[in-house]
């Protein structure tokens, strides 16, 4: 068993799974429950300034969507943060920190957008004896309304402006939660690490509406018959959160800061993707809050698993190892040619490979006497979609045409060397190849 | 006290409430998670192997898919369109080797998408809400005689009343229903299901039921030929064929089908006498829908006696296997010689068979079975009488495509004609019928 201690920051942790700022990690019960099951970090829901907690509506928080068997694809919230007097959450994270010195206790923080308010709570969470501060501009509902949350994490300024302002009162790690909401995730990670942040950490929760009650004529969770969009995550989060992780990553700019993962990750193997995408270590909610936090044993046992098959020894050994493969479409290799090719040991003849290729593809899949189905190279272009469709795995796989042979769908020999569009004929802005 | 033990045949060997959960749905209904996970295993097949199969040629992945959308009701509409009795279909039809046989996911995994139980989710939902889905269409002023209101009648009368004609239905017996009332097991058809369909269907309206009139003797051919616009004959198979043997005519020895028809009709199953050794001789659904209720009725010992190997046995390997798993012994390869008893059957001699150049023949070596209650399943064949006249081939009502007989304005379907003597090819003959006679008499396609 590969050892999974994993160095983030300074911050030293068994595993580098941590579970993210959010319902779970509110309360000293869940947190002690949680280092029990085997998580390896804490980051503790979200603290307000002194005074009166915040409310939370009294009916529905959380929608869903769902796929087959009910499996919990998506969440969406609308909880705001913690609704618990400062001071009960900092002695409580105090306590824990005492009692569990290995795991990782992170707060999360989220106070008016003034020094005063920053200056204020820094030294008292300071006093806690945690690892590190998580500073929350990503929240999408409520806080927003108030100049919070994401209404920060929108405006790279104040982004750069309250990171300073923490990294001058507060002198632990310093993780910027940035908001999916963006069109660029790049400029506010790039704000972050101007203000000196010592990390970021994404995606939180993206803008949504899960479902709409068709009796009510209004969004869910429903509240008194009206709704109003709440964060998503899970599963379904995934790609835009890898997208986000891997572009950050990828940058010159920010290619150094270093990164926690958030977005969807339920296994091993998505935490393994995030990683090799150049997130140091991840933060976990929905699968916990789906299926308790045992969950995390199943990550650890197959991260470390898959690290023996690597003959990995350290999480550094792939963290951000899948960066540098990530690149921007002009540079892609258009001379790699590649055809579908159908196992008819493995096909089940289901035929939705025809359907998907003949309705919205290239018409590239001959359907045969006694429903056998083949590629037609003629028109293939390796869209890839009848692999996507096809509900037997691997029955439908991607096949290199060789350098040397002529592709039936252009006429053209495949060539051997790699030609992107930047030097392509066809490209008025091409330059000539050196 | 009487008790699967007691010799003879004798009422009683159960307790009311083993009956009871003996005759029970044979397989539970769905409940609505249920229901969408099986529905979600449909890989929503292109051009789907399961609606080719389907006789009546429901477009199954569109139901299953509208199952999954919690629609279970318009997935019926999707059914019943081209199935009006897909509710009984959907407890009768031999999926495993209609539909399901060739479900994709029987290739993949040896278990297909359970196509019958999701009908029957669906069609359930419509009969509970008691709705009826179709509305008929203005009055043609057609008038058109339907005999026989078993499956292929039923399908004929629904869907020429829903194309505005107005539709005499005929029937022998007291209530419509045909095999559907009277000659499938009773664990198929709990609740009166067969009464409630087709009670269901005549919601349709334009549609007249005269019970008790049987071709033939209450009514002629000819009659209705002038009293009509048109006349569909949707008759059954009227004799059982006969055992040749000796002893036939001991006590204790009867036709399956009757003790089947006596069984649905039952208002007290611990009323019904059962022997204590029974047999059945035959190999298809009939010997096993006998042998079966002859075990849940508390029979010790049930044996089906077949003539053939095994897996020649018109009854699917399913149903086989159903009638094992309830305890009945399938015996292959014997042949009655004869019934031994005193008046009564206590013995049967069976001879054990080979097949030698595609021929059956006795080898000479014979067993003995105690058996005090003998039933012929062994087949029935269709008796022309009272049809005055239309053609026949191979002794059933000689039919082209669309149903017409060799006279002009008699149609005909169902198990008086060649094929298969399926519930779901009756019901589509008679629809297919219909439709050739609402064409033609309105010219309309």
């Amino acid at each position: 068993m590969a050892d999974l201690t994993t160095d983030f920051l300074g911050i030293k942790s068994p595993n580098p799974f941590w579970l993210a700022s959010a319902p779970p990690t509110d309360k000293e019960v869940n947190v002690r429950r949680a280092f029990e099951a085997g998580w390896g970090g804490v980051v503790w829901k979200t603290l307000g300034a002194e005074g009166p907690p915040v409310v939370n509506v009294n009916g529905p928080r959380y929608g869903a969507i769902y796929g087959a068997d009910r499996r919990l694809l998506g969440l969406n919230n609308i909880e705001l943060i913690t609704d618990r007097p400062l001071q009960v959450n900092l002695d409580e994270m105090a306590r824990v920190k005492a009692d569990y010195p290995d795991r990782a206790l992170i707060a999360s923080i989220m106070v008016p957008c003034d020094e005063a308010s920053w200056k204020a709570i820094l030294p008292r969470v300071a006093e806690t004896g945690c690892d590190g501060i998580e500073l929350n501009f990503g929240c999408p509902h409520g806080m927003a309304e108030r100049g919070m949350g994401s209404a920060v994490g929108q405006v790279p300024e104040y982004i750069e402006m309250v990171t300073r302002w923490c990294k001058m009162y507060y002198d632990k790690p310093v993780i910027v939660k940035l908001t999916p909401n963006i069109t660029d995730i790049r400029g506010p990670a790039k704000a972050a690490k101007n203000g000196g942040a010592d990390a970021v950490s994404l995606i939180n929760t993206i803008n949504s509406i899960t479902s709409v009650d068709l009796d009510l004529f209004a969004p869910e969770p429903t509240i008194d018959g009206k709704g109003t969009h709440g964060g998503y995550c899970g599963p379904a989060v995934k790609p835009i959160a890898l997208n986000m992780v891997a572009e950050i990553a990828r940058d010159p700019a920010t290619h150094s800061l270093p990164i926690s993962g958030i977005g969807g990750i339920t296994t091993w193997r998505d935490a393994a993707e995030f990683m090799v995408m150049g997130a140091g270590n991840v933060q976990v909610c929905t699968a916990a809050m789906t299926y308790g936090f045992k969950v995390v044993q199943e990550m650890i046992r197959g991260l470390s698993h898959w690290m023996d098959e690597k003959g990995y020894t350290s999480t550094a050994d792939f963290v951000g190892k899948g960066v540098p493969n990530v690149t921007d479409w002009q540079y892609l290799n258009l001379n790699y040619v590649a055809k579908a090719r159908i196992s008819q040991e493995d096909c089940i003849k289901c035929g939705r490979c025809y359907a998907a290729c003949e309705d919205t593809s290239h018409q590239a899949i001959w359907m045969h006497e006694g429903r056998t189905f083949e590629v037609n190279d003629a028109e293939c272009v390796a869209c890839n979609l009848c692999v996507d469709v096809c509900p037997v795995e691997n029955c439908i796989t991607m096949e290199r045409l060789a350098p040397g042979t002529v592709d039936p769908r252009t006429g053209r020999t495949v060539p051997a060397e790699y030609g992107n569009w930047t030097t392509h004929p066809n490209n008025p802005m091409a330059k000539a190849a050196e | 006290m009487t008790s699967p033990f007691t010799p003879g045949i004798t009422a009683g060997r159960l307790t009311p409430e083993t009956l009871s959960s003996n005759f029970s749905d044979l397989h539970a209904p769905y409940d609505g998670h249920e229901a969408s996970v099986a529905a979600d295993r449909c890989y929503f097949c292109h051009d789907a192997p399961c609606m080719t199969a389907c006789p009546t040629d429901i477009d199954i992945p569109l139901f299953i898919r509208q199952i999954s959308t919690g629609q279970p009701q318009a997935a019926a509409r999707t059914i019943l369109e081209q199935n009006i009795l897909g509710g009984m279909c959907a407890r009768v039809c031999p999926t495993e080797t209609l539909c399901e046989q060739v479900c994709v996911r029987e290739t993949a995994e040896g278990k297909p998408v359970e196509i019958g139980r999701l009908q029957r989710h669906a069609t359930d939902s419509v009969m509970a809400s008691n709705a009826h889905p179709f509305t008929r269409a203005p009055s043609t002023g057609k008038r058109v005689a339907v005999v026989g209101a078993g499956p292929a009648g039923l399908s004929c009368a629904h869907r020429l009343a829903m194309l505005g004609h107005d539709v005499a239905l005929f029937d022998a017996k007291p209530k419509p229903g045909g095999l559907n009332e009277y000659g499938i097991a009773s664990y198929k058809s709990t609740e009166d299901f067969a009464a409630r369909e087709a009670a269901w269907l005549m919601q349709i309206g334009g549609i007249t039921l005269h019970t008790g009139r049987k071709l033939g003797v209450d009514v002629t051919l000819s009659e209705l030929q002038s009293d009509f616009d048109a006349v569909f004959l949707g008759l059954g198979l009227g004799a059982v064929n006969a055992l040749t043997c000796a002893g036939t005519d001991r006590h204790g020895v009867s036709n399956a089908v009757s003790f089947i028809e006596e069984l649905r009709q039952a208002s007290d199953l611990a009323a019904l006498p059962i022997g204590r050794n029974v047999v059945v001789i035959g190999g298809g659904m009939t010997a096993v829908d006998a042998a079966v209720q002859a075990k849940l009725l508390g029979a010790e010992n049930v044996t089906i006696a077949y003539r053939r190997a095994q897996d020649a046995m018109p009854a699917s390997l399913y149903e086989q296997e159903l009638a094992t798993a309830k305890g009945v012994r399938i015996l292959p390869n014997v042949m009655p010689v004869a019934i031994h008893g005193n008046g009564t059957c206590a013995e049967i001699e069976l001879e054990y068979t080979t097949t030698e150049g595609g021929t059956l023949k006795g080898t000479g070596e014979t067993t003995r079975l105690p058996a005090d209650q003998i039933f012929r399943a062994i087949g029935q064949t269709f008796v022309p009488a009272g049809t005055d006249g239309p053609a026949l081939e191979h002794g059933k009502i000689a039919v082209d495509a669309t149903g017409r007989t060799s006279i002009p304005g008699v149609w005909a379907g169902g198990d008086c004609t060649p094929g298969e003597d399926l519930t779901v090819v009756a019901v589509a003959e008679g629809r297919d019928a219909a439709m050739d006679i609402h064409t033609t008499l309105t010219g309309e396609a």
